[in-house]
């Protein structure tokens, strides 16, 4: 078997993977500030940032509701139709 | 030159010729039916083609227009890299299946009336079924059997809407359709339910997790999003179908979340995906129609390429569960990387085809002034990301460590990935490439400052909750009820209504009619004449005096005791013919008296 990767293992890469997103996350909220706000459909478009907050609080309801869903009533054990 | 061949023709015919090829001559022989429907397609004359008189009605094989030349388009792509991926099948079954499957998608698209359209509807869910059937599992067996009846049940409502439509209108040819009277909604229910509509979208979820490897590529492609096809030629601009897409949406995203089978994951985003083309159909503008045909062109694409490398993990590896993988991109990273075009395509990921195509629809509804329809599919964006693009590889190919090592797929399955992701590359910086064979007059332009940045923060923030919620969000070994359980549940229900209320009832009838009624009428026959004086003695009973019943009582106790006894009864012949006289005079009576 040929040599495995394991870049994704090194804990100086994971490190420095780590710094490199926040920074992506702290750009595309600073590019906000900048841009031109020609092609809105809503008042919140004006508010630089708000779709990073958008992004976040969309992802934390999914996760939530679903889970909440899934707990008291749709997950079920694999044999359930057995 | 001769007329081309209708290329839905192209391959069911040619699907008849795969057995009679071997070995590499088969592989050619499978990639080049694509490559002969194209070329077939591309020189069909545009109107109405390939017309056949058929009991006083005109079949139209081949209608040929921007909006199901655009289907064609994408149909022939699935359909090459679909063959290429599946090439190294030893037997040709799954080829021959595929390929009656593909070209009757494509009959379908290019159906021009309902008579044509409905017999290649009903066989491309008879040859997809056999893409279920032939993984040769129990699992696959029961799923494929549920995947047909529902087909046959929608197959159904459609046939019935088609005929009161066409008793309506009297006329068969397929155009929109106002949603007024039964027809109509028959119709309407028929295509949904291959749109995989909740209530309707259980058999999707239910079934292409269980289908063979290669043949989940086809299925992805074209089921769905033929009748994709038929609701933008069909309904547009119906209103109903706006929520009915925004529902859908969010419905695959919270199904996904509860998934644990890669397949299944990827499944329940078919739904969520064809619910933005079904919301695009329901606004009905020219943006958001061209939106829902583009959408349907890159979801194509991407959901193949994400469905080759779940089915390459689980070619290779032998399972499908996130709980028990982790840790492939080891040994497995060219592989990832062409799951990770797919992912980011169909996070509408900048530079990627879902980007310059979901969009379209997201800016159709908020030009239509459509918030909460807006609201909901761009939440749905974002659950898109968190499980195609984050939780499936995350757990797949990091994570934790499975133990699992395998080796990358095989190069056929490799290049048809490559295909798929060079595609989805070429729509997402290129766009026009897409955009001029879109049917309808709209102009958009996905690249600009505002709408780069807002998606960005989108998707990104969304990768943030992810990690935040990341020991949440691993996979369960759970499985989660769908509107599959009132089938799969109710035919329990339903067997144990048969075999205990209703084996009783027949039974009793049983008893009724094959013991108790001929017997008796055996015993009456004996002696007539006794059993009638039994009968008058019994009515003259009820209203008789009280001091006549001993009497009388005694007297049919008599009779019975007696029965049948001796049969003496003279009446001479002479009698039986006075009577018949007596008929026939009256009868001569009637006949004089109606007619004079």
């Amino acid at each position: 078997m040929k040599k495995e990767i394991d870049i994704f293992d090194k804990p100086e890469n994971i490190k420095l993977l780590k710094i490199v997103s926040y920074v992506c996350l702290a750009i595309v909220v600073a590019v906000d500030f900048f841009i031109p706000r020609d092609h809105g459909h809503y008042p919140w478009d004006q508010i630089p940032g708000f779709y990073a907050l958008f992004g976040l609080i969309a992802c934390v309801l999914i996760v939530v509701m679903a889970k909440w869903l899934g707990k008291k009533w749709l997950m079920k054990k694999e044999d359930y139709y057995d | 030159m001769i007329n081309a061949i209708p290329p839905g023709l192209v391959f069911i015919f040619g699907a008849f010729l795969i057995p009679l090829f071997k070995g590499r001559l088969r592989q050619a022989y499978v990639l080049l039916l694509p490559v002969l429907a194209a070329y077939c397609m591309i020189s069909m004359p545009e109107g109405s083609g390939y017309i056949i008189n058929f009991l006083g009605y005109e079949l139209v094989l081949s209608r040929v227009d921007k909006l199901s030349m655009v289907f064609g388009y994408v149909f022939v792509i699935a359909a090459f890299i679909g063959f290429m991926y599946a090439i190294h099948l030893k037997e040709c079954d799954q080829h021959v299946a595929a390929a009656l499957y593909v070209g009757s998608s494509m009959g379908v698209t290019f159906a021009g009336d309902y008579i044509t359209l409905f017999i290649f509807w009903e066989i491309m869910a008879l040859s997809s079924t056999y893409l279920i059937w032939a993984r040769k599992t129990q699992a696959s067996h029961d799923a494929g059997f549920r995947y047909l009846l529902v087909h046959i049940f929608g197959g159904l409502c459609l046939l019935m809407g088609i005929i009161l439509h066409v008793a309506k209108t009297g006329s068969i040819t397929f155009t929109s359709m106002e949603l007024s009277g039964l027809g109509t909604y028959l119709i309407l229910i028929g295509f949904i339910l291959n749109a995989a509509v909740p209530p309707f979208s259980a058999w999707l979820s239910d079934a292409y997790p269980e289908a063979t490897i290669t043949g989940a590529i086809f299925m992805s492609a074209f089921t769905t999003k033929t009748a994709v096809y038929v609701l933008i030629r069909g309904f547009p601009g119906t209103d109903i179908l706006i929520w009915m897409g925004a529902i859908m949406a969010f419905y695959g995203v919270i199904f996904a979340v509860l998934a644990n089978d890669i397949r299944r994951l990827l499944a329940y985003h078919i739904i969520s995906q064809v619910g933005y083309m079904v919301a695009g159909v329901g606004m009905g503008t020219a943006l958001a129609l061209n939106g829902a045909a583009s959408h349907a062109f890159a979801h194509i694409l991407y959901k193949g390429l994400l469905f080759m490398g779940a089915g390459a993990v689980l070619h290779m590896t032998g399972k499908s569960k996130l709980t028990e993988l982790g840790g492939l991109y080891k040994t497995m990273p060219i592989t990832l990387t062409l799951y990770m075009i797919g992912g980011l395509s169909i996070s509408a990921f900048p530079l990627f085809s879902g980007f310059v195509s979901k969009s379209m629809i997201v800016t159709a509804a908020a030009e239509e002034h459509l918030t909460w329809i807006w609201l909901i599919l761009s939440v749905s964006s974002a659950g898109t990301f968190l499980h195609t693009g984050l939780k499936l590889p995350w757990f797949t190919f990091f994570g934790k460590d499975s133990g699992v090592r395998a080796e990358e797929p095989p190069v056929n399955m490799l290049i048809a990935m490559g295909i798929g992701s060079f595609l989805c590359i070429l729509i997402g910086v290129y766009p026009d490439s897409l955009y001029t064979l879109l049917p309808f007059d709209a102009t958009y332009a996905p690249y600009t400052p505002e709408h780069i940045v807002w998606t960005l923060q989108i998707l990104l923030f969304t990768g943030l909750g992810f990690f935040l919620l990341l020991k949440h969000l691993g996979g369960e070994p759970y499985i989660s009820m769908d509107t599959d359980w009132f089938y799969r549940k109710g035919a329990r229900v339903f067997m144990w209504f048969i075999s205990n209320p209703m084996a009783q009832l027949s039974t009793k009838v049983n008893s009724i009619v094959f013991d108790i009624i001929p017997s008796s009428l055996i015993w009456a026959a004996k002696n007539p004449y006794a059993v009638m004086k039994i009968a008058s003695d019994m009515v003259l009973l009820q209203f008789t005096s009280q001091e006549k019943r001993v009497e009388i009582e005694r007297r049919i106790k008599n009779e019975k005791d007696m029965y049948p006894g001796t049969i003496n009864i003279y009446r001479p012949v002479g009698l039986t013919v006075l009577l018949i006289t007596l008929f026939l005079m009256a009868y001569l009576l009637v006949y004089y008296l109606n007619s004079g």
